[in-house]
């Protein structure tokens, strides 16, 4: 196993943010939101590194990093779409937009296209129900999104590799 | 019939940067604020009647009260803005238009309550929301309005953004204290009486980001101002969302006490082409559902949504059209729920499990009318024995579907015979 380390600039963010709270343990968070942040999703050698450095054994960062559904503790594919299926984006058709992304992308919930390039992940409620159907592709939330909308983003996700 | 008190800003061109946050009023109540003795601030917050505009709208005026005087021990204000109710989006526009009316609130709230370290918990997928508030709180360090000092007076105040890890029930206030000191997000059991919250045993108050947002006013043009907007028991006004097949679905202040229908008709532009109105969920997904017919004569205030046995909630309105199967609607909530239960309270952890499995073999044409049964046995299993309002939530909404709208499941039954 290859160690994990955070890049300078990751490392200068860890030390701005540890100073703000009484307890290192409010780092969990911040600390696994940087490490997705530098390599895409939450590797079994980042939790030994955030463990080392929060004081923790690895079996508890493992546990609180399992809880919070946004951690990857797996890779991904390079362009996560993450389809919002709650109630408000259901009734504007949000179930037509996992059709297409089947179809098209030929990709169902959990699962990466052969090529690596895309990941979907049924998500629930984004707070974007005023502009459902909604979705995020690597955090970037598009909302009234149509089946050609969609392929559009698509295109786009393509274009910039 | 909009009443801006919170959204007064939210049309104007780049409202989030400082200089023009400036040049349209924020941070103007500093002033006063300090001239004022912390403790009539509180006052007038209490004589204000605001209420928490987090879903629970419990006075928030008696809540700050509860932190102890002169404890020694430092004191923490943690905002909640982990926005995850399903139909809920009116943190966001506050977080995208108005960061620096919210940092104005933290302002007033800490000085009443002598603190100097603040917290904004914002949901993980927030990302860009929260990157815009970071960028708020720089420019206001970089000014002196939050830091040491703050505009020359003799009081300091940090601020820091937390960013969630997409967990729903972190939106508990007591979850996400737990989540805010590295810890899974499950809820704390409740105290016999009532006193302020723990953040690593300090005393500390959580509030929804808009009842922080809303006392600023309050502070500026003192609680008569804010009382002669709504109601005598729900004074002031709300961020009511609207969602769903609705021609103008959104975010629009509105005061206390204004007709459902009128908003849904007016603001929401009624129901999109050739849709027919069907139901509606009043606050959120955890509210009782309401039938067309209650949507006509309902009035959006929390009294008179208990006397119609719905609650107002957080005031994020699912519309639901004619075309909607509502066992679909049931199978989508739970799930919902299912998903996000911290599986700490067995109830709630199984309780939402079977349900989902019940509507799932419903859907697939294996129901029968004795499955309605076990889902409201299930749900008297689940309202008040659990920990948090969660599992009491589930069962509401999901009870209520399932006794207004019995015909659509017998319907769902018969189709598969």
């Amino acid at each position: 196993m290859s160690k994990f380390l955070y890049t300078q600039e990751k490392e200068q963010e860890f030390q701005r943010l540890i100073i703000k709270y009484p307890n290192s343990d409010s780092m969990m968070l911040p600390a696994l939101w940087l490490v997705q942040e530098q390599i895409g999703w939450v590797s079994p050698e980042s939790m030994i590194f955030v463990a080392d450095k929060l004081g923790k054994q690895p079996i508890e960062v493992h546990s609180f990093a399992s809880f919070y559904t946004m951690f990857n503790l797996k890779p991904i594919g390079t362009h996560h779409i993450e389809l919002c299926k709650t109630l408000s984006c259901m009734l504007m058709g949000s179930r037509d937009l996992k059709q297409h992304i089947k179809d098209t992308i030929g990709i169902t919930p959990g699962q990466t296209s052969d090529d690596g390039l895309f990941h979907l992940t049924e998500v629930e409620c984004m707070g974007a129900c005023g502009g459902a159907p909604a979705l995020a592709i690597n955090g970037k939330y598009h909302e009234k999104i149509t089946c050609s909308g969609l392929d559009k983003l698509v295109k786009e996700c393509k274009s910039c590799k | 019939m909009q009443v801006k008190i919170v959204s007064k800003n939210f049309n104007i061109p780049d409202s989030h940067l400082l200089d023009v946050a400036l040049k349209n009023g924020r941070y103007s109540t500093v002033e006063k604020l300090f001239s004022m003795n912390p403790d009539d601030v509180t006052q007038e917050v209490v004589n204000s009647g605001l209420r928490g505009k987090g879903g629970g709208g419990a006075p928030c005026g008696p809540k700050w009260k509860m932190m102890p005087k002169d404890d020694p021990r430092p004191s923490y204000l943690i905002v909640n803005g982990d926005e995850s109710e399903p139909g809920t989006f009116k943190d966001r526009q506050i977080f995208e238009y108005d960061p620096h009316l919210l940092i104005e609130g933290i302002i007033c709230s800490s000085y009443a309550m002598n603190i100097h370290e603040a917290y904004i918990y914002i949901r993980g997928e927030y990302k860009f929301w929260s990157d815009r508030v970071d960028a708020a709180i720089e420019e206001a360090y970089k000014a002196g309005i939050i830091g040491e000092k703050i505009m020359g007076h003799d009081f300091s105040l940090n601020i820091t953004v937390h960013r969630g890890g997409g967990a729903y029930i972190c939106g508990e206030k007591s979850a996400l204290i737990e989540s805010l000191e590295g810890k899974r997000g499950h809820p704390r059991l409740k105290p016999h009486q009532k006193e302020c919250e723990w953040f690593f045993g300090n005393p500390a108050t959580v509030n929804n980001v808009e009842t922080i947002a809303s006392v600023p006013y309050i502070v500026e043009n003192g609680f008569g101002a804010y009382r002669a907007h709504g109601t005598k028991s729900s004074p002031g006004t709300m961020l009511f969302a609207m969602s769903g097949p609705v021609k103008n679905p959104g975010v629009y202040e509105l005061p206390f006490g204004e007709k459902m229908i009128d908003f849904l008709n007016v603001l929401g532009g009624g129901m999109l082409d050739g849709k027919k109105l069907k139901a509606l969920i009043p606050g959120g997904s955890s509210c009782p559902i309401l039938t067309a017919e209650e949507v006509q004569t309902a009035v959006l205030d929390y009294e008179s949504m208990w006397d119609i046995g719905s609650t107002l909630g957080t005031g994020g309105m699912i519309v639901i059209d004619d075309s909607a199967n509502m066992v679909e609607v049931a199978k989508n909530l739970i799930e919902f729920y299912h998903h996000e239960s911290c599986g700490q309270c067995t109830p709630c952890r199984e309780g939402t499990s079977w349900i989902d499995k019940i509507l799932k073999n419903v859907l697939e044409g294996s129901g029968s009318e004795s499955d309605l049964n076990t889902i409201l046995d299930v749900c008297g299993t689940m309202n008040g024995k659990t920990i948090c309002v969660f599992a009491p939530a589930v069962s509401d909404i999901i009870v209520s579907i399932v006794k207004k709208f019995r015909h659509e499941f017998i319907a769902e039954f018969n189709k598969q015979k």
